[in-house]
């Protein structure tokens, strides 16, 4: 059957349910406004979808129909015991030809006009009284609810008695066969014949709709209560740790029966589990649906001309997300066509078509969704977002002279910022973005941001599946368990004896571990917590679990690591809500209660270097006017030929030492293959002047190449560098100077004077395409 | 719960003991009195949460009443016992001394608190039933679980 016509029986036949409803709650209360207004919208719109789908036969009756009820709904009558059936007849009448729709796709030869013909006579009765109506017209009522099929013979049973006028008799007669299954229901009786004379078997039998068949279509789908769902969902959450629970007997037990059992249910469970969060699920094309419909409106009042392309739609998410999304990826869709895509003639005078295109795309990946929204606009203005966040006080002017483009654009996240730009309503991005990053942080999702003067702004959301229930790391610290979310987990480290206290180095009390020669904040979760666990001097080994909070890695220093486990997360009670530092709670296989920690609360609050730069940012800016003083964490390296080089540690994904011999050509790019991917290389000392090639110095003498690995937008770059000096932590007063290309000024740096090398441009010189999402054909070429 | 009726101007009370006082809260407003549950401390909590207990798989916040109304603490290897009220914000447990009966009371015998309490206790306690025996103090639970009075100090490092 035709999918719309589907939805159209679906959708016609609860509202018939509920007209059945309504009706009878109307003769109780007559002038109940809601409840005839329900019912006329009902009528309404069973009318106009037979009209569109062209069942002219329905469509008539339910107009015949819905001008009875206007009428009722205006006022003009009121509501009569024979009113009342009529409504309830044409009711069965719109059931009966929905029934032959459903099987022969047509609603049937059933002739109604002894019904229509009672229905206008009705409308046309308006100014009359009730009681005033010819006396045939009963009969005629219960002539027509003597059409209706078997099931719904006890609503015409209760509605009769009180259709007739007290002097006529019922005959039991009529009652009786209505009662009777299917095959001895009758066709409609003659109009106008006496009720008493048409027992049913003297009329034609016709093979009707049986029950079950009339329902086929209603009982492929079945709408059920939100809050059923929820509760469904907890339950399976409860069983899911009670699964857990019996799990950790079997592993004390040799009963193999046990076993037996045990597995089974762990694996129904797993298969419950996911068959309720797919009920839950939902297409993110229902969140988008309304989107075009923004763009539409938002760029004819712009007087702009936006396209817009969706790609991913049937991508599913969990209910409670795709609410939280909704105002985000509105507010975001109304930014790119506001401030993001350009007037028509602006475009076509920079040489794009006149048409901006805004693309979103939604994929799974690795357990999150990902939603892309790409505009083809201007792009972010970096330097005037520096500028409105220096007028703002955000942050001060050395960081603005130090800041990438690439955290210039962020700045737009900042809270002050947006509200500037709001007050002094200039054009530029960030209206209100503060609220689009922090609602999407609630949900334990992160936001980037990736801008091109000129070419476009694309933002990338990366969220989770599903909040219910999570993939977790359980620690041990100070005797209580711990659950780490998994999303945030990278890696775990353990480090033993000797190694431990060697390998872990203190920069100025902060602790420092080599991560493969990169260096990883350490955050002492006891120390965080105020827990009394055992100080880090007598633990035979340390436990490191490595965390990323919002996109910076850091080491967090665990007594013991436990397990991984399937977690129902369980929110924390408002008294404990101000704790930041923890996510929820959820109880253990053995009953207990673990609490899960909140990576990026605990980033925050241990200070881990390298955290969210937005965020430190923020606190740099209360600080900014008090002392003017900002510190930074800088990688000291020598690019060639003893120059002193530095570049901001948070740049700085990995510092890896490669073979010579492990260098291969793409092209005439130098790469690597690293961690699955190919790494291009770049030289720095052949991007920087000042220093001077010194090809041969590296290719002949050098058999190891050090490389810093550079990472933005997923993709990685290696710089080579001859050596690598140090780390220092230091507040540098950065001297600008023109000098030349790829480096981005001076400062003193521990007491000599060092080059601060500005990697983007250098990236951007060696490979142009870095910064633009092109595919690898294009990088090639 | 709230469809108990009353013929007469009484009321009910589930009651407990507390530091030797006689408290009581509206019985409609107790889910349940439970022994002593093993708890999962919060770090860096307000003082007065004891902890998280396991209540048939919901996680409840326990409170310890003796700390939410500044008294001294319960001396070492007392128990306390788990009073759960339903709360605006949720089920909360309350943590006690020792569980009394449930009392009906006529309202007569009812008075608002003394002006002389003061500090938490004045906030807290709605007002007094003169009992015979005893005094019996009642608690509003509302404020009692909001944690808005004096809850600012999170726990000191090293408790």
């Amino acid at each position: 059957m035709d999918e719309i016509v589907k939805e159209f029986l679906i959708e016609s036949y609860e509202n018939l349910d509920c007209l059945n409803r309504d009706l009878v709650a109307l003769e109780k209360d007559p002038h109940a406004k809601e409840t005839l207004a329900s019912i006329f919208r009902t009528i309404h719109t069973i009318k106009g979808g037979s009209g569109f789908l062209g069942f002219g036969k329905l469509e008539a009756v339910a107009h015949v129909g819905e001008n009875l009820l206007s009428k009722l709904r205006d006022g003009i009558i009121t509501i009569n015991p024979e009113l009342a059936s009529a409504l309830l007849a044409t009711v069965d009448a719109v059931r009966f030809m929905l029934g032959q729709i459903e099987i022969t796709g047509q609603p049937g030869n059933r002739d109604f006009s002894s019904l229509i013909e009672l229905l206008a006579r009705l409308n046309d009765a308006k100014s009359t009284e009730a009681g005033s109506i010819p006396s045939p017209a009963p009969s005629q009522a219960v002539a027509v609810t003597a059409t209706i099929s078997p099931d719904q013979a006890p609503a015409v049973v209760t509605a009769s008695p009180v259709t007739l006028p007290p002097t006529m008799k019922l005959p039991a007669a009529i009652v009786e066969p209505m009662a009777r299954p299917a095959a001895t229901v009758s066709v409609p009786l003659p109009p106008g014949a006496p009720a008493s004379s048409s027992p049913p078997e003297s009329a034609p039998t016709v093979h009707e709709p049986t029950e079950s068949r009339a329902s086929a279509v209603t009982d492929s789908t079945i709408r059920v209560d939100v809050a059923l769902l929820d509760k469904l969902m907890t339950l399976v959450g409860e069983l899911v740790l009670a699964r857990n629970q019996v799990l950790q007997f079997t592993t004390q037990r040799v009963d193999s029966a046990f076993l037996a059992t045990s597995q089974r249910l762990n694996l129904i469970t797993t298969e419950l589990q996911g068959s309720i969060m797919k009920t839950r699920m939902q297409p993110i094309g229902n969140v988008w649906g309304r989107l075009p419909r923004v763009v539409r409106d938002l760029a004819t009042a712009c007087g702009k001309q936006v396209r817009i392309e969706m790609e991913g739609k049937e991508t599913e998410l969990d209910k409670t997300i795709i609410e939280a999304i909704k105002d985000p990826l509105t507010h975001i869709v109304r930014n790119s066509v506001d401030h993001g895509i350009e007037t028509p003639d602006v475009r076509s005078a920079r040489g794009k078509p006149e048409e901006g295109c805004l693309k979103m795309r939604a994929y799974h990946e690795g357990g999150q969704v990902n939603i892309e929204i790409n505009d083809d606009g201007g792009g972010i203005d970096c330097e005037r977002v520096k500028q409105k966040a220096l007028q703002g006080g955000l942050i001060t002017r050395e960081q603005a002279s130090r800041m990438s483009d690439h955290e210039a654009s962020r700045l737009i996240f900042l809270p002050g910022f947006s509200t500037a730009e709001k007050v002094t309503n200039i054009s530029g991005r960030g209206v209100g973005m503060d609220v689009v990053k922090t609602n999407i942080d609630k949900i334990g999702g992160t936001v980037d941001l990736q801008s091109q003067p000129g070419k476009g702004t694309t933002l990338k959301i990366k969220i989770p599946l599903t909040l219910a229930i999570i993939p977790a790391l359980i620690v041990t610290s100070g005797g209580d368990r711990f659950a780490i979310p998994q999303i945030s987990l990278m890696e775990l480290v353990r480090l033993e004896g000797e190694q431990a206290r060697q390998q872990i180095e203190f920069i100025h009390g902060a602790a420092v571990y080599r991560l493969r020669g990169q260096l990883l904040p350490l955050a002492y979760l006891n120390r965080e917590l105020n827990i009394n666990g055992k100080s880090e001097s007598e633990l035979a080994m340390v436990s490191i679990v490595v965390l990323q909070a919002d996109g910076h890695p850091f080491g967090l220093v665990v007594d013991e690591i436990n397990d991984t486990e399937e977690i129902v997360v369980k929110p924390l009670s408002k008294q404990l809500k101000s704790v930041a530092s923890f996510a929820g709670a959820t109880i253990m296989g053995d009953g207990r209660v673990a609490l899960i920690l909140d990576v990026l609360g605990l980033a925050q609050r241990a200070r881990v270097v390298t955290e969210a730069r937005d965020r430190t940012l923020l606190e740099n800016a209360a600080q900014a006017r008090k002392t003017n003083d900002a510190r930074q964490t800088l990688l000291l390296f020598d690019a060639g030929q003893g120059s002193r080089m530095a570049i901001p540690l948070s740049m700085v994904a990995r510092l890896e030492v490669f073979p010579r011999s492990s260098v291969e050509y793409s092209g005439t790019q130098e790469v690597v293959r690293y961690r699955g991917q190919i790494l291009p290389l770049i030289h720095v000392s052949k991007y920087v002047p000042a220093v001077g090639v010194s090809e041969t110095s590296y290719d002949e003498e050098q058999s190891m190449q050090v490389v810093v690995v550079y990472a933005e937008q997923g993709r990685s770059v290696g710089l080579v560098v001859e050596s690598i000096h140090d780390i220092v932590d230091e507040t540098i007063t950065v001297q600008r100077h023109a000098r030349a290309n790829g480096i981005f000024g001076s400062a003193v740096i521990q007491d000599r004077v060092t080059d601060l090398l500005d990697v983007q441009t250098i990236i951007r010189a060696a490979d142009p395409s870095f910064y633009c999402g092109v595919s690898t054909t294009q990088l090639a070429a | 719960m709230t469809n108990h009726t009353r013929m007469t101007d009484s009321k009910q009370f589930a009651t407990f003991f507390l530091n030797g006082l006689f408290f009581g809260v509206e019985v409609f407003k107790v889910q349940e009195v439970i022994r002593y549950q093993e708890m999962t401390r919060v770090p860096l909590a307000p003082r007065m949460i004891e902890g998280l207990i396991n209540l048939r798989g919901q996680i409840v916040t326990a409170i310890d009443l003796r700390r939410r109304l500044e008294m001294p603490p319960r001396a070492a290897g007392e128990l306390p016992m788990n009073v759960v009220v339903r709360s605006d914000d949720g089920v909360v447990s309350l943590l006690v001394d020792e569980i009394g009966d449930v009392v009906e009371v006529e309202d007569d015998i009812y008075e608002r608190p003394p002006e002389t309490l003061n500090g938490v206790a004045r906030e807290l306690i709605r007002g007094v039933y003169k009992l015979k025996e005893r005094l019996l103090l009642i608690l509003d639970t509302e404020k009692t679980v909001g944690l808005q009075a004096s809850a600012a100090q999170p726990q000191k490092a090293g408790n």
